[in-house]
């Protein structure tokens, strides 16, 4: 099994470390991982904000560069969505709907695909709040939804309850959305930092150290909040946890 | 259609400031969403209950024609007068000429957001008609001159102390009462001698039942039952949407409504509406008022299963911090989004983009709207109908053809890369900047993991398009 890495832009850009970790831990796993070297975008802010025509270019680029390979990672819930529900800018051939149909959030991938039983390099000394992106939590459906009342289960949690030492809080409002949004953190940008504020107050005051999310994007929002606020929390990404995280 | 879009980020920010008032609003509502869990969680069959309802009203909408037909044949039967409205205009003139017929000026109504559509009190008002709400969070809005800020709660924005100052006003109360018992008194003193003395009544409808030419109300107040029976004359104003087909199928919407909506297991009052009293008269306003044409969209049809629960406004966390009154208009939160475009697509072009796509809302819908995908859907069309604001649309089209280029992009990374390590804060977080109005910027980092995995993974490696080069 050929894996392409993508690596989404905010990564790349502001959290490699992320990138960096979802490789080596693929890797660790045994895994046959590329990184195509022209990669840049999903298309998703340009599909989220209605302009689905200029999303085009960009979806175009993604599978050229990712239809070689059998499984295509990448380390976000909210791209994740992106290609598999709403990839429809471009044509949709034989060769998109294999892109689609075979692209996986990191989580997904080690759960449901390479059933990963142990991380026996992992080991944590924190305690942690899990921050559940929507697109992970309502799209992807990575773990059970608090609306729906449905048996519990959580995908991340199965993952990182393999980790030595780590240790779980649970805020009051698990599920409810820390305001990233993508383009609504600058179009709507009172409520979404007030969303965030809380979404970090919330943890804090659980006791959390360590807020942990498959999705950068939410983090970059909340820490930005956390930050100009000066509430005392830090923030990972899930892969960097699974590869055995410097602490 | 030439109105300016309402500016529903700035109203946001309005409301924000007001921390009092944030605090209680978020609290309030969420508290009414941990109270519709709690129910949904006795109720093993709620995700069928959901499913049931989502059906029964597909069908209907589906077969609309032909079941009004059938409520109006068998309504008129039970001594039902039936009317057609097809805009807000046509129904407030039905309403003022059955008024005028009777000699009726003091009109008692019920809670109904259709006439808030038809803005419906203006005009009878000018009629000389005194109008009255009764519903003590609608009442409150009524004084205070503003639009209901949700559907099932019309005042939730307002603290006691807010309350008791618009009564002192207008009830020549204490202005410094701040025991909610006290306020609800207040209100009943004032609103029984205008109750015992009014000509004519109004109600909404929540349901409408085909088979037997009845409706039904659902109130916790017991308003609408005092508005519909104390006068003799009994209008109520309908949206056309609101009909089920069998008496039968009640019983799935009843269970959900008050559930969904406040957490509670039942309204308080559930009154079936079978004809007029003895001596009196009774008339039903069918309204359209937009209805029809939005059946006939294909993405945005199912907007019209809506029980008017208010529980995708609860769970809303963007509606939460941004109050009712932000949205603009008679409709607010994620329902509001998606229904009110199609009353005014520019006016109301900006709803759709007051949300996250959380997809809370769809979670908690009883009749199962997909209001997230619809809100995404919405967007598309907006922009195509040029309704997006230049400059968003600009940079968006900028940042499309950017992502398709990668040696620009890759370009373009290092300079932003730059910026943030090297501009002075000043520069960095202005006006210009609204991401950094209330959040810092993300940190700049030694290297993108792009030249990460050029230094550290062997250039060329097989597979990898440097390579192929």
């Amino acid at each position: 099994m050929k894996i392409g890495l993508f690596v989404p832009c905010y990564i790349d850009a502001f959290y490699p470390e992320a990138g960096i970790a979802t490789l080596e831990l693929l890797e660790k796993l045994g895994q046959d991982v590329e990184y195509p070297l022209d990669q840049t975008c999903c298309g998703q802010p340009m599909g989220n904000s209605g302009c689905n025509s200029d999303a085009a270019a960009a979806e175009a680029l993604f599978v050229r560069n990712f239809a070689k390979y059998d499984k295509i990672v990448m380390p976000s819930g909210s791209c994740t969505h992106h290609v598999r529900d709403n990839f429809d800018a471009i044509e949709q051939t034989d060769e998109v709907r294999h892109v689609r149909e075979n692209t996986f959030e990191l989580v997904e991938f080690l759960h449901d695909i390479l059933k990963v039983d142990a991380f026996p390099w992992a080991e944590f000394n924190h305690t942690v709040g899990l921050h559940n992106s929507c697109g992970t939590l309502r799209a992807l459906r990575t773990a059970s939804m608090s609306e729906l009342g449905e048996k519990p289960f959580s995908k991340p949690m199965d993952l990182l309850g393999k980790v030595r030492g780590i240790r779980f809080v649970t805020p009051r409002r698990p599920d409810e959305c820390c305001g990233f949004g993508g383009t609504f953190s600058v179009t709507e940008e009172a409520v979404s930092s007030q969303m965030g504020l809380d979404k970090v107050r919330d943890h804090h005051e659980a006791g959390a150290e360590y807020i942990v999310s498959a999705d950068s994007s939410c983090m970059m929002h909340q820490q930005g909040c956390a930050e100009r606020a000066g509430v005392p929390i830090r923030f990972i990404h899930i892969a960097q946890i699974l590869n055995g995280a410097a602490q | 259609m030439s109105e300016r879009p309402v500016n529903h980020a700035r109203a946001a920010e309005h409301f924000l400031e007001d921390k009092p008032h944030l605090q209680f609003h978020d609290e309030r509502l969420w508290d009414m969403r941990q109270k519709r869990d709690a129910q949904m969680h006795i109720l093993p069959e709620w995700q069928e209950l959901r499913e049931e309802a989502s059906r029964i009203k597909e069908h209907t909408l589906s077969r609309l024609p032909e079941y009004l037909e059938q409520f109006e044949e068998n309504a008129k039967k039970n001594g039902i007068h039936v009317h057609w409205a097809r805009d807000g205009a046509e129904h407030n003139r039905i309403v003022g000429e059955i008024l005028k017929a009777h000699g009726a000026h003091n009109l008692i109504k019920s809670k109904s957001m259709v006439t808030e559509e038809c803005d419906m009190r203006p005009y009878l008002e000018k009629q000389g008609v005194r109008v009255t709400e009764t519903d003590l969070g609608e009442r409150i809005q009524q004084l205070d001159d503003q639009l209901p800020s949700h559907i099932v709660v019309p005042a939730v924005h307002k603290l006691t102390s807010d309350v008791a100052k618009i009564f002192a006003k207008d009830y020549n109360t204490d202005p410094n009462i701040r025991d909610p018992h006290l306020l609800a008194e207040a209100q009943r003193q004032a609103a029984r001698p205008v109750i015992l003395g009014a000509d004519s009544g109004m109600t909404g409808g929540n349901f409408v039942v085909a088979e037997t030419g009845t409706f039904v109300v659902c109130t916790n107040e017991g308003n609408a039952d005092l508005s519909a029976t104390v006068p003799n004359l009994h209008i109520a104003t309908i949206g056309i949407e609101r009909l089920v087909p069998r008496m039968a199928d009640l019983g799935v919407f009843v269970r959900l409504l008050s559930r969904s909506a406040l957490g509670s297991p039942i309204t308080q009052y559930t009154t079936h509406f079978r004809g007029p009293q003895k001596g009196g008269e009774m008339h039903v306003v069918l309204v359209d008022n937009g209805r029809s044409a939005r059946l006939g969209m294909e993405d945005f049809w199912t907007s019209l299963k809506c029980i008017r629960c208010g529980a995708c406004m609860n769970t809303c966390p963007v509606y939460r911090r941004s109050g009712g009154l932000s949205y603009g208009a008679v409709y607010s939160g994620p329902i509001g989004a998606i229904i009110d475009p199609t009353f005014n697509e520019r006016k109301y072009s900006t709803l759709p983009y007051a949300s996250t796509l959380n997809g809370s809302c769809t979670n908690v819908c009883p009749v199962k709207i997909n209001i997230h995908e619809q809100l995404y859907k919405w967007r598309r069309v907006l922009v195509q109908h040029h309704e997006m604001p230049f400059v968003k649309r600009e940079i968006m089209h900028m940042a499309g053809k950017l992502m398709g280029q990668p040696k620009l992009y890759r370009a373009a990374i290092k300079a932003t890369e730059v910026s943030l390590s090297t501009m002075p804060r000043f520069v960095l977080y202005n006006w210009l900047n609204p991401w950094g109005r209330h959040r810092e910027n993300p940190h700049p980092v030694k290297q993108t993991f792009n030249d990460w995995y050029r230094k550290n993974r062997k250039p060329g490696k097989e597979g990898t398009p440097e390579a192929k080069k």
